[in-house]
């Protein structure tokens, strides 16, 4: 089981949290990869906060394609920043020729285009990309979007940490939210692309365990959104099942578990909102999960959230100060990073809640 | 030189031979008398015996007449193969045997110039189903916990009725919560299987009652939310005013038999029905219409239907239906309205090469009035049937199944219309195995007529044993108005077996669905299968294994 983390404070943060966060709770034994998405960015990304940014890892040839690709399309580079690395052959991890986190410009015909249709630009735009850099696997294109940076990388993760300097904190490279996962024992072809978090127009989502009900999920939502595609993991699923409910039809996140796990019918019949339960359950009944799973994601508002399977067979706990909640798989991981906080607070959700952490940094325990 | 007459049926043509030992038979007349088909009769042989009168031996050859059991051979009163003789006999002194060498459909061709009419099902294609050829592969182990069949909870529940996609649910959000602002379809969940549907015409009363009062049971006592389907011919009035009617699906077929009836009790009625089926075709004998022949058009049969007794003939077509747009405008809104849009309807069709076509369609249908697409395959079985149909017509279900849900997933429409499959699912006796496999190739449910009939005491196979069900004379009362032989059946033993199986069932259910770590229908669940031969593997998009 991956060992998955999200860490949202009000100050700035550096990954060395989320690696140090991850590291305690290593167990297994292939150890294969390292992946973050940081949200809400400060240091040097700070003053671009509604340009696209875009995280790619690729060799020289992809960066050309890349480049070109964006030009096409009448993107303009207004600042571009890639990691100082620190090889050493002694490092495990399968690195790439370029990391680059670019920030770009609008194409000037979208100076007066909707947010709807610049969204629409940017999955497109990093849809191509990915399929251009697919061919010769030239590169990676793992997030388009402004204010978001994700690095994803195959090897072990405390080598991936001192391959990119994550251990030494910086000013420079922070973000408020930090999603992170450690991945053990992968059961599948270690792909960099299958490596959660998995982030799509603003929503990031991080789950561990099997999804049983994968195969269905699947051949539900690669019909419903042209950015549902991949499927290299099954936690895919997801995240376009958040993105659907949330992006495209607009619901509350509370339907988001009465979604993935719907109450049992004899329950759904004696509340008040069963019509709309019952319907939701009825008419999204291949988004449901079967577990076993937690879930972490994060919407483009920021808002935090974890939720499990209805069987709750994988673990989760929420721990917290004043200033930053840390939600992760076990508790050895909380006590790296806030060991003063009142532990006694720490929330272990159970199969029916939704614990959603908002920006004000209050932490709300949702039953189902 | 002795004479034969050749062109007379013989015994060597019957498909089954009476073997009887005179030597054990004590003449009590049991057999004779137990053998609706009057195959066998009392009659004399003359027999040759040595015997020795004498203290010393002086044999005598004595020439006795015997009374003896006898076949009757001739093409009406021929032997089924019942093995209802055997059952009755005290001394083990007759049974039928098969005879692998018969002619005998043929020859009733030859000499009535009339097609060969039976029941049962296809007695041609016995042979290994894929079905058995699949196996639940996937197994919880390690990666995820199997779960524990006696101590968690499963959802076994199944949709009937028009299921929306969620972009056409009239939601609004009020302060973080969502409201429905219209009505919509009726979708009940039920048991993803359905008792189905054999009227109370092919069944005799006591028959189709038991199985009434099994779904009753098994509703009220057990929890198990299982529908029967009543078959196209009506349900006896008193039935309609219960309570017990909301277990009911009602069906309508060609013939529409039983409506003026259904109609007439409607203001009566103090529950809607579980929901309504439009019979189109049946996996048996697609493409033909019903057929209840006179000799089992009883009394309350003939009250049920509001019909003399004379052959009753469902046509192969529903009168004034030529297309699909038709079909779903005229019936489905007329049916629909019947109960002011607050019960389900849907079809049941003949599995077919054309299924796929008709649930695209179907699946486009602007009004959301399908509720369910009913597939039937050739392994079904019927009351009476041309052989012919019953030997030569239909599709095998499996394949039919899979391509409709892979339709469906190709139009992102997957679950809107709940597919429900049959046709010779729990054959082999195991309808929970069989239920599971189709659950996972997509089926919402399923629904099974046969099985229930070998629960109660049906003596017919597919090899050609009894096949009796059209003559009015079932052997043991099952489908048959004949008030002797109904009371062969005893209801309540009936119902009770039923209840039995299907808390059996039940049960079993969830130990395929514990293994795969699955609380709810594994619906779709195609990655949980796999099949030991590569041609199933791909036509199914299966996983192959050996
Ligand atoms: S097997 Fe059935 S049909 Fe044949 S003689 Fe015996 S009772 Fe009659
Ligand atoms: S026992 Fe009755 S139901 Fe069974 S095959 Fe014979 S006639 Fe038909």
């Amino acid at each position: 089981m991956c060992r998955i983390g999200a860490i949202k404070s009000r100050k700035y943060i550096h990954p060395s949290k989320a690696l140090l966060l991850m590291r305690s709770q290593q167990k297994g034994h292939d150890n294969s990869g390292f992946a973050m998405v940081m949200q809400d960015l400060g240091g040097i990304f700070k003053d671009y906060k509604e340009l696209p940014i875009l995280s790619m890892a690729c060799t020289d040839e992809g960066l050309n394609i890349a480049d070109n690709i964006l030009a096409e399309e009448g993107f303009v580079r207004a600042m571009q920043w890639s990691p100082e690395t620190n090889p050493d052959p002694k490092l495990i991890i399968e690195n790439m020729p370029h990391y680059i986190f670019q920030v770009l410009q609008y194409p000037k015909a979208f100076k007066y285009a909707s947010r709807q249709e610049k969204e629409e630009l940017l999955v497109n735009t990093r849809l191509r990309l990915r399929k251009a850099l697919e061919v010769d696997e030239e590169g990676y294109v793992y997030s388009f979007w402004p204010d978001v940076i994700t690095l994803k990388e195959i090897g072990d993760p405390k080598d991936i940490g001192t391959y990119f300097g994550l251990w030494e904190e910086s000013e420079n490279f922070t973000a408020k939210i930090i999603t992170a996962q450690c991945r053990q024992n992968t059961n599948y072809d270690i792909v960099r692309y299958a490596a959660h978090p998995f982030f799509l127009q603003g929503y990031t989502s991080l789950v561990n365990g099997e999804n049983t009900f994968y195969e269905r999920n699947k051949l539900f939502q690669q019909s419903l959104f042209d950015g549902y595609i991949g499927f290299e993991s099954d936690s895919q699923c997801f995240l376009y099942t958040l993105h659907y409910l949330n992006k495209v039809l607009k619901w509350p996140l509370n339907y988001y578990k009465h979604t993935i796990t719907p109450l049992p019918h004899e329950e759904i019949t004696q509340r008040h909102d069963k019509t709309v339960l019952l319907k939701i359950k009825e008419s999204l009944t291949h988004l449901e999960i079967n577990g076993p799973n937690t879930i972490i994601g994060v919407l483009p508002d920021g808002t935090l959230f974890t939720c499990c399977d209805s069987k709750k067979l994988r673990p989760v706990v929420i721990g917290y100060t004043d200033d930053t909640v840390v939600i992760t798989s076990e508790v050895t991981g909380i006590n790296e990073i806030l060991p003063e906080r009142n532990w006694e607070n720490d929330i272990y959700p159970h199969e029916r809640e939704t614990v959603v952490i908002n920006n004000d940094l209050r932490v709300e325990q949702w039953q189902q | 030189m002795a004479t034969i007459k050749i062109n007379e049926i013989s015994k060597d043509e019957l498909l089954w031979q009476i073997e009887y030992n005179s030597d054990r038979c004590t003449l009590c007349g049991k057999c004779v008398a137990a053998c609706p088909f009057n195959a066998i009769e009392a009659s004399v042989e003359k027999r040759r015996k040595v015997i020795n009168e004498d203290s010393t031996p002086a044999p005598k050859v004595k020439f006795q007449t015997v009374p003896v059991i006898k076949q009757n051979i001739n093409i009406k009163n021929f032997c089924r193969g019942c093995g209802i003789c055997e059952k009755v006999c005290p001394n083990e002194s007759i049974k039928p045997v098969r005879n692998t060498d018969e002619k005998f459909a043929m020859k009733v061709r030859a000499y009535t110039g009339d097609s060969y009419k039976r029941g049962g099902r296809n007695n041609l294609h016995t042979m290994p189903r894929a079905l058995d050829k699949i196996k639940i592969g996937r197994i919880s182990q390690m990666t995820d916990p199997s779960l524990d069949a006696q101590r968690h909870t499963f959802e076994m529940l199944a949709p009937f009725g028009r299921v929306l996609p969620p972009e056409q649910l009239p939601l609004t959000e009020l302060n973080g919560q969502l409201e429905l602002s219209k009505n919509l379809p009726p979708v009940r969940w039920i048991y993803p299987i359905i008792l189905g549907d054999m009227s109370i015409g092919a069944l005799s009363g006591r028959m189709w009652e038991a199985l009434a009062i099994a779904t009753a049971y098994m509703n009220e006592e057990l929890g198990i939310p299982i529908r029967m389907c009543s078959g196209e011919g009506g349900m006896p009035v008193r039935l309609m005013k219960s309570r017990y009617l909301k277990y009911m699906i009602l069906q309508i077929a060609s013939g529409h038999f039983g409506w003026n009836r259904i109609i007439n009790t409607m203001p009566e009625m103090t529950e809607d029905p579980a929901g309504i089926l439009i019979k189109i075709g049946q996996g048996a004998k697609p493409g033909d219409g019903g057929l209840l022949q006179a000799k089992k058009v009883a009394r309350h049969i003939q009250e049920i239907r509001g019909v003399p007794k004379a052959d009753l003939l469902s046509p192969p077509n529903h009168q004034g239906l030529y297309s699909i747009e038709e079909s779903v405008q005229k019936m489905f809104l007329s049916m629909n309205a019947a109960f002011k849009f607050r019960v389900p309807v849907a079809i049941k069709v003949s599995a077919s090469v054309t299924s796929i076509s008709v649930y695209n369609n179907l699946l486009r249908d602007p009004y959301n009035i399908v509720g369910g697409f009913f597939l039937d395959g050739i392994f079904g079985g019927t009351g009476a049937a041309h052989e012919i149909s019953l030997n030569h017509t239909g599709h095998p279900i499996l394949s039919k199944l899979r391509d409709c849900y892979l339709a469906a997933v190709h139009q992102g429409k997957q679950g809107q219309i709940p597919l429900w499959a049959a046709g010779g699912l729990g054959m082999n006796g195991n309808l929970a195995a069989d239920a599971f496999k189709m659950m996972c190739l997509g089926a919402n449910g399923v629904f099974t007529g046969k099985l229930l009939l070998q629960i109660a005491g049906c003596v017919g196979n597919d090899h050609g044993k009894c096949n009796a069900c059209n003559t009015g004379l079932c052997p043991v009362g099952i489908c048959t108005q004949n008030p002797v032989l109904v009371k062969r059946l005893d209801i309540d033993k009936v119902a009770e077996n039923i209840v039995n199986y299907f808390i059996a069932t039940d049960q079993e259910i969830k130990k395929l669905m514990a293994p795969i770590g699955n609380s709810s229908l594994p619906i779709g669940r195609s990655d949980a299968l796999v099949t030991i031969d590569s041609s199933i593997a791909e036509k199914l998009q299966i996983q192959y294994a050996c």
